[in-house]
């Protein structure tokens, strides 16, 4: 599985957008993940705590947002949900479509701490 | 740093972790990224094509099943067009130099990557592999990705083309189990039809329908390493192939697979990034 090489990139991310922001530790990290990625959501929460291990996101939560598979039809231009290996248009059932979402792999969103101390 | 080209990649170097310090309580920020989660894999694979397209050279990244028969295809190309094409081949194994052996047996220069437990090749591990080879003179780069259906369709090395074996003992409903890796091809090959005699269970009609059913829109060639039409259709493929990578090379253009492993994952529909 490859979802241990994923996550280890997605760390190098989140810390150089910690770095970027003079962060003190990382409190939660947003990804968005498509069934055409070819990663598994599930496989991912088991491999993050591997990968974060010592870095300065250890102790963050990993929010994983599913999106589906969408296609955009070319002969009636409907835009439906598809199943990944059924890429076929929901309205009129052509297969020739344009897959325009569920490829998607994408650190979306991180929340940290920051060194500069404040008053709540 | 790397040492050969001067350009600024290498093997990944380890970072510290940061130390986070203790005590004082720090204020919560939200940071919007957006980004490619594979985005410095992505980096490197673009280095990569730079290297390639700089030698005008065609790259291709050859992935299917463990023994769908992308080595014996790789000896049988080598033997027909070694003669007239400079031809050099990395290979990605988990263990062993035994695909390497066989394509140096041909007579092309040949490169192991043993990944370990890695169950796919990264941008990082070609270009390490690739300076181990003389690109100067090559007409046509393959790269045997590991054995495998799922992972290697994640990670872009730099090459300009996928190909995507489907062997007949596999059956022909492997493209709706594997959509992801079968979509990744830019050409099918559905290969050891001298098999089909005796695998009366697999139609190529079948397999043809489940590429279609995946959004696949490319070209499958039907052919045994054996030789044979369809043999002599690879052939004409990589033929054509070669000569418009030169002529793009020439004009300073470059090309990516078709469906891109990275290219996709950084489109989030109406999201900028920002704080």
């Amino acid at each position: 599985m490859h979802e241990l090489a994923v996550c280890q990139a997605l760390i190098e991310q989140v810390e150089r957008v910690a770095r970027q922001n003079d962060a003190r530790r990382v409190v939660s990290i947003v990804i968005t993940v498509g069934p055409l990625s070819g990663v598994e959501p599930q496989l991912l929460e088991h491999a993050y705590p591997l990968a974060a291990a010592g870095t300065i996101a250890e102790h963050a939560s990993l929010v994983i947002e599913t999106v589906p598979v969408r296609v955009r039809c070319r002969t009636c231009a409907a835009e439906t949900d598809a199943a990944s290996n059924r890429l076929v248009c929901g309205a009129c059932s052509d297969w020739q479509v344009d897959v325009i979402g569920g490829e998607e792999m994408i650190l979306k969103r991180v929340e940290v701490e920051t060194m500069a101390s404040a008053v709540h | 740093m790397c040492r050969d080209c001067g350009c600024s990649l290498g093997p990944s170097a380890t970072r510290a972790p940061l130390a986070a310090p203790a005590g004082v309580a720090g204020r919560l920020e939200t940071i919007e990224v957006i980004t490619a989660i594979l985005g410095e894999n992505d980096r490197v694979a673009a280095h990569n094509r730079e290297h390639f397209d700089g030698h005008g050279l065609l790259a291709l990244n050859l992935m299917s099943s463990p023994g769908a028969g992308k080595t014996a295809l790789l000896e049988a190309t080598i033997r027909s067009l070694g003669d007239r094409l400079k031809i050099a081949v990395v290979e990605g194994d988990l263990a062993t130099e035994n695909d390497a052996d066989r394509i140096r047996a041909c007579g092309v220069p040949a490169v192991q990557i043993s990944t370990g437990n890695a169950c796919h090749l990264d941008a990082t591990m070609v270009h390490d592999a690739v300076h181990d080879l003389t690109l100067a003179g090559l007409d046509l780069l393959f790269i045997e990705n590991v054995g495998n259906l799922v992972c290697p369709a994640s990670f872009d090395l730099g090459q300009h083309r996928n190909v995507t074996l489907l062997s007949v003992p596999e059956g022909d409903d492997k493209p709706a189990k594997y959509p992801v890796m079968f979509r990744a091809a830019d050409l099918s090959l559905i290969t050891k039809t001298d098999l089909l005699p005796y695998i009366t269970e697999f139609s190529t009609e079948r397999a043809r329908a489940s590429l279609r059913q995946i959004g696949y829109g490319g070209e499958t060639i039907e052919l045994t390493s054996r030789g044979g039409e369809g043999f002599e259709a690879w052939l004409a493929w990589l033929d054509r192939e070669v000569a418009a990578q030169r002529q793009r090379a020439r004009r300073g253009e470059t090309l990516r697979p078709q469906v891109q492993p990275e290219g996709a994952h950084a489109h989030a529909a109406g999201e900028r990034p920002g704080r």
